[in-house]
């Protein structure tokens, strides 16, 4: 279905002259059910709960009970943070905010019946249903790897148990070992992620094992933040790092993870740790719910709503929405229109103009911190990039020790933003 | 002229109150119109340097830079060094008459005076460059919807009286009587569009530092007065 944005305002309108009680069929509260607790699932839930004042019933579904941030795994990997620093629990959300906090997995979603089905075999119903769940891998998009290889060739692109096996690896390398990295294609999580994975794996090689060499194979011409990465790593890690892009081979990569070797364009190379990062498609839940075109769910910028059921939101790194890149920081930001949106419908409250915005820190060598940015704003179309800005090369160290300054802050705050 | 499609935006804005970013143009005509181009340039993954530069990636790129074209006047790489990088308002002007950008360019075209074709042809281009979903620094893709005034802040009525006694600050740059040389004029301008414009500048969305500094320190009632006062200007 198409959904205009005189469609959606108007919407907003009916509800606020209802007052929204006739909408739950059953009478009692209106039911939100979230799933995923990531940046955009924790946060849509805890703003849903805090803004609605009671009258809304939310329900966050989230399989793991303790949940690790991708943003700042990457400074774990090179020792800027604890494993504990970056991981976080449901309590408060269940405590302050009187969210029901559902630890299971969902494996099924009725969109007729307005129902989702858990693993663990309970049914639940909603009014809106908001999907948050991340991204999963696109099936034999490296040759040679899966899921079941995610041992001998970690992905780590999902923060957690998978980022302390690589670390592991990482300090079990030979002396003048070699490190190789599958770059994903575009779109994925995180643009700038894998550039600063190289970076802090370079630093913890730098102290730990100097003689060692990285291999990055990268399938894109032009990755974000290029500039400052390329000049961070011939200035801190000179001769470390060769890049292979799609001219040399970058996009023609298979692996064999029994050998430890990978194959570029023909010639075999043997490894001694191998980062495996495969192109990506939205998590699994948004296939079983079929509000997926392609690999991607699309949405309307002007709400988040998916653009196949208007009762199903979708958030980010899952959407395609238009400019806005897969990251945690997109999703908290879209998670709030959302929010805002939801609670037009079901309680009448106002609904404002969706603005976005969104900023990515990263982390070259310790103290040198870059950054990225842009505000967005919706048309019917997509979320359009009006503004951005980036990092240049040439910049004084104090520039950039306060950008990761700012990274830290930025860190606290959304953490707090997500979980209470 | 998309200084005026922004004006346009905003007053939209403004009346509907609902935010929403302007496309650039309509890429679909653009293809259209940059069939006058495509004498000179290519676009696309096929695209090669011909008399002009291949047009891949033009967005963000400084001005006389494509690797392996030979045919640059000095003027043009002269232009790029000072700092010259494409982005929507400099093509926009470049396309409306080369020659007022960069003196002796190579670019023998007419120009394009029909500010939709411009923008149309500009939208067609930017599907060319990178997309911001994958590099996020890369050029915008629409024109912002610069200001957000609430309806209350519009409707303020303003008291030409105070707008008079206010304008005395203005006055020294903006002559009342209307001449324009170096600065623009103010006089005669309908109260709405001054309202708008002294927002933007007072969220910083229009730069130039001294209107930001004058408009910062205006109230809304104060901007309301101001142009209450200079459109009556106009009347008499």
């Amino acid at each position: 279905m198409t959904l205009t944005r005189r469609g959606f305002v108007g919407a907003g309108l009916a509800a606020a002259s209802l007052y929204a009680p006739a909408l739950h069929a059953q009478g009692g509260r209106p039911k939100v059910v979230v799933i995923g607790g990531g940046a955009g699932g924790a946060t849509v839930a805890r703003y849903l709960a805090k803004d609605s004042d009671g009258a809304l019933d939310v329900t966050l579904i989230e399989p793991t009970r303790t949940y690790y941030t991708c943003f700042f795994s990457n400074l774990y990997l090179a020792g800027f943070r604890t494993l504990e620093s970056i991981a976080h629990t449901y309590g408060k959300l269940a405590a302050d905010y009187g969210i029901n906090v559902i630890h299971d997995w969902a494996v099924g979603v009725d969109r007729d019946a307005r129902t989702v089905s858990l693993a663990g075999g309970a049914t639940l119903s909603y009014d809106r249903l908001v999907l948050s769940p991340g991204i999963d891998f696109v099936d034999g998009a490296v040759p040679g790897w899966d899921v079941t290889a995610q041992n001998a060739m970690p992905h780590a692109y999902k923060a957690g148990s998978q980022s302390e096996l690589l670390k592991a690896q990482i300090e079990a390398m030979p002396e003048g070992g070699l490190f190789a990295m599958v770059a994903p294609p575009n779109p994925y999580r995180c643009p700038p992620g894998p550039y600063e994975r190289i970076s802090m794996v370079a630093h913890k090689l730098r102290a730990e094992n100097p003689t060692a060499k990285i291999l990055l194979l990268d399938p894109k011409e032009s990755f974000s933040k290029q500039g400052v990465f390329e000049e961070g790593w011939s200035k801190h890690y000179s001769g470390m790092i060769d890049r292979i892009g799609p001219g040399f081979g970058g996009a023609d990569v298979s692996v064999d993870p029994g050998a430890m070797t990978v194959t570029v364009d023909g010639e075999v190379t043997k490894v001694d740790v191998c980062n495996v990062i495969p192109a990506m498609k939205a998590g699994r839940i948004c296939e079983i719910a079929g509000v997926n075109d392609g690999n991607w769910a699309p949405v309307s910028g002007h709400t988040m709503q998916s653009r196949i059921d208007a009762n199903v939101y979708v958030l980010g790194d899952a959407t395609n929405q238009g400019d806005m890149p897969k990251s945690g920081f997109s999703a908290n930001s879209q998670a709030k229109v959302a929010a805002m949106a939801i609670r037009s419908e079901l309680t009448g409250s106002q609904l404002f103009p969706a603005k976005f915005t969104n900023t990515c820190w990263s982390l070259i060598d310790a103290d040198d911190g870059v950054k990225v940015g842009a505000s967005y704003e919706a048309n019917d179309e997509k979320i359009a990039s009006v503004s951005s800005f980036v990092s240049q090369t040439g910049e004084d160290a104090e520039m950039r020790k306060q950008n990761y300054e700012e990274s830290l802050g930025w860190y606290a705050g959304i953490t707090a933003d997500m979980f209470g | 002229m998309i200084k005026t499609r922004i004006v346009a935006a905003i007053v939209a804005g403004c009346v509907t109150q609902a935010a929403s970013a302007e496309e650039i143009g309509d890429p679909v005509a653009g293809e259209k119109v940059f069939k006058e181009c495509a004498k000179c340039h290519q676009v696309g993954p096929d695209a090669v340097n011909r008399v002009g530069p291949v047009l891949n990636d033009v967005f963000g790129r400084q001005a006389g830079t494509v690797e392996d074209f030979t045919r640059y006047s000095k003027g043009i790489v002269r232009m790029g060094v000072d700092g010259l990088h494409w982005d929507i308002e400099h093509l926009d002007t470049y396309l409306e008459n080369p020659k007022s950008l960069v003196s002796g360019t190579r670019m023998s075209f007419r120009g394009l005076k029909d500010p939709q074709e411009r923008a149309d042809v500009i939208a067609y281009l930017r599907t060319f460059s990178a997309s911001p979903q994958n590099i996020p620094e890369a050029a915008p893709t629409a024109l912002p919807h610069e200001v957000a005034l609430s309806p209350e802040v519009l409707a303020i009525v303003g008291d030409p009286e105070y707008g008079e006694y206010l304008s005395a600050e203005c006055n020294t740059c903006h002559q009342a009587d209307g001449e324009d040389e170096g600065i623009p004029s103010i006089t005669g301008w309908p109260d709405e569009d001054f309202v708008v414009a002294m927002h933007a500048y007072k969220v910083k969305a229009r730069p130039h530092p001294v209107m930001q500094m004058m408009a910062g320190r205006l109230t809304d009632e104060e901007i309301a007065a101001l142009a209450a006062y200079y459109a009556g200007l106009g009347a008499e």
